[in-house]
């Protein structure tokens, strides 16, 4: 009897895949690279974590050494791990903020200062390379536009190599990625305002809504809670992310690796040593590390958006 | 100023040189002081010159002789202009064996192939997704938001990994395949797609359509905000990918690999590095420039449920 329900199960589940048929084809093309290339490498990744891999040779099953090595042994890895935590910690939430008070300034200009100032801000991150002139700004000799400028002023006496020294590189680099990081959810915080339904306003003035502050936190925000949440996943993968900028800038790896994140350290036991296997393992901590912010960041958002 | 005066700029009609005119600098809000507007003038314009400054410095540089680049203390504007910097980039690209017309045609043809069939494959995905119950369809639109964090540079390792395995290092297939499949655009479009009433499609439908002629005939026509959108943002990717370690023969590489050879030749190529960095900043953002409209309309749709 149970068997026979299950067949039937089965069958209307075979018979609805089947009446769904060309929307898998539509969607086949796009899957299959996307589980090639996203899909695939994070379960290789799980699965390569356990072994020791160097791409020539079949890779041999270590069990958990990978692991207790990066927690226990891995000093550098302590070191590029509290860099990935400054960032995240420092440029996510930061730019995730300026992101917000930007389009919300930018929203109350007019029609053609508008376009132009999102324009700017975003141009950063849409001229992709243009970082590069921040080595040419923070130039080590007295060629560098700030060493001269510093010097001019007489904060500094003598030309400061910012990017070489351990102790300037980090907050240097967290300025370039702040000018870097208004990017997509920057665009869809512009796009958010400029969507809210204009007569809630009017209805807010009629309230009793007497300045930009209260319309902002009565009205625009409980508005915008989905742009919120977008946001704050891509402003998550962005700052968990932060590695060309690094690498172009500060070297690779950085001297000490005082400025290098997780990712740069990945590539570099990756593509330098072509440690697989615990580049792996470094991988996967990773992800784990994304997923478990994003979980609390949605969680905390979404709180915040269901009270008002 | 009546309270009914500045609202519902975009549902009435009013003409458009009016409205222009008397709002350049700001909109006509109920609940704005004088004050609070130019305190928003001036934070905007602070942070608005600390974000323009790097490029504007970027591209004065480009126009600099080599006289004034060296000069000291170092000037930020150029006075002077000359084309020295882009003849020598074709000078220097020339020294790496490979003219640098080869490097703008390998950026180019990959850049305009990963666009279009990012844009093909992502919306034909993203219909499906976002119209159709199949079995599996909350799942995998679960695992299209869950893979919005996985970046690229996050998955830089694995990623290379199989695509050493199936041979693709060092072609073109290894810049091209990683933008197609990309999740942001696929997220996008489905997005948007939800906008679209269901009337419209079982209109087709009766019709007697077939889902692939719905998507071509119906829906594509109605995403044209969302596809622009998704070829800015895929454009922008694929265009500045260096290539890192994924491309390692001269003749495959692409223009942004040519300016991080350059830079590293310090204050010397400091004028021709950024004759490469204008050159590669140009396109994309033209193409914003051109469709700025398009990418706001998008994005206001792409809330997280």
């Amino acid at each position: 009897m149970k068997k026979k329900e299950r067949l039937s199960r089965d069958l209307t589940l075979g018979h609805r895949i089947w009446q769904y048929r060309e929307s898998y084809l539509l969607m086949a093309p796009y899957m299959l690279l996307f589980f090639l290339l996203t899909v695939i490498p994070v379960v290789a990744a799980i699965c390569l974590s356990f072994t020791d891999f160097n791409m020539l040779s079949w890779p041999d099953f270590v069990g958990f050494e990978n692991y207790l090595r990066m927690f226990l042994d891995d000093k550098t890895f302590l070191i590029v791990l509290k860099n990935t935590l400054i960032f995240a910690f420092l440029t996510g939430p930061v730019s995730y903020i300026l992101s917000f008070l930007f389009a919300w300034l930018i929203n109350e200009l007019g029609d053609r200062m508008r376009p132009f100032m999102t324009l700017l801000f975003y141009m950063p991150v849409l001229g992709g390379n243009v970082y590069f002139v921040w080595g040419l700004l923070l130039s080590g000799d007295s060629y560098g536009i700030i060493n001269s400028l510093l010097m001019q002023v007489g904060i500094l006496n003598e030309p400061q190599e910012w990017l070489v020294n351990q102790n300037t590189v980090l907050p240097v680099l967290i300025v370039v990625q702040l000018w870097l990081s208004l990017g997509t959810g920057f665009l869809a915080f512009v796009a958010g305002f400029q969507n809210t339904d204009k007569s809630q306003f009017e209805a807010g003035a009629i309230d009793g809504i007497s300045n930009r502050w209260q319309e902002l936190f009565y009205i625009t925000i409980p508005g915008m809670s989905q742009q919120l949440l977008f946001s704050a996943v891509m402003q998550i993968g962005a700052s968990f992310g932060v590695s060309a900028v690094i690498t172009n800038l500060a070297g690779f790896p950085t001297t000490q690796y005082a400025a290098d994140t997780i990712v740069t350290y990945i590539m570099d036991v990756g593509t330098t040593r072509f440690e697989m296997g615990y580049a792996s393992t470094i991988a996967v901590f990773l992800f784990a590390l994304m997923m478990f912010s994003n979980n609390l960041i949605q969680g905390v958002i979404r709180r915040f958006g269901t009270e008002d | 100023m009546t309270a009914g005066d500045g609202k519902g700029e975009k549902s009435v009609n009013k003409p458009k040189k009016l409205r222009a005119s008397k709002r350049i600098l700001f909109r006509q809000h109920l609940n704005r002081s004088t004050w609070g507007n130019i305190g928003v003038f001036l934070f905007l314009g602070i942070f608005g010159v600390f974000f323009a400054f790097p490029i504007v410095y970027s591209v004065c540089t480009a126009f600099k002789p080599m006289n004034e680049i060296l000069i000291f203390p170092p000037r930020i504007f150029v006075r002077n202009p000359s084309l020295e910097n882009f003849i020598e980039l074709g000078q220097v690209a020339t020294d790496f064996w490979v003219p640098l017309s080869r490097y703008i045609f390998n950026s180019a043809v990959i850049s305009v192939v990963a666009t279009l069939g990012h844009l093909l494959l992502a919306g034909m995905a993203a219909y499906p997704l976002a119209k159709h119950p199949f079995p599996g369809s909350k799942f995998l639109n679960q695992v299209m938001v869950m893979s919005l964090l996985f970046t690229s540079s996050v998955t830089y390792i694995p990623q290379y990994i199989v695509m050493a395995k199936m041979g693709l290092i060092d072609t073109p297939w290894a810049l091209i395949l990683p933008a197609l499949q990309s999740s942001l655009g696929v997220y996008l479009m489905r997005s948007f797609i939800l906008t679209i009433p269901n009337a419209m499609l079982e209109a087709a439908r009766i019709d007697g359509a077939s889902e692939f002629r719905i998507y071509f005939q119906v829906i594509f026509p109605n995403v044209k905000p969302a596809a622009m959108t998704l070829i800015i943002f895929a454009f922008q990717g694929i265009w500045n990918n260096g290539g890192g370690s994924l491309i390692y023969s001269e003749e495959l590489k692409v223009l942004p690999a040519i300016l991080s050879s350059v830079t590293a030749g310090g204050i010397a190529r400091a004028g021709v590095a950024s004759a490469a960095s204008l050159i590669l900043m140009l396109p994309p953002i033209i193409l914003f420039c051109f469709a700025q409209r398009n990418v706001i309309e998008t994005m206001s749709t792409s809330g997280l449920k």
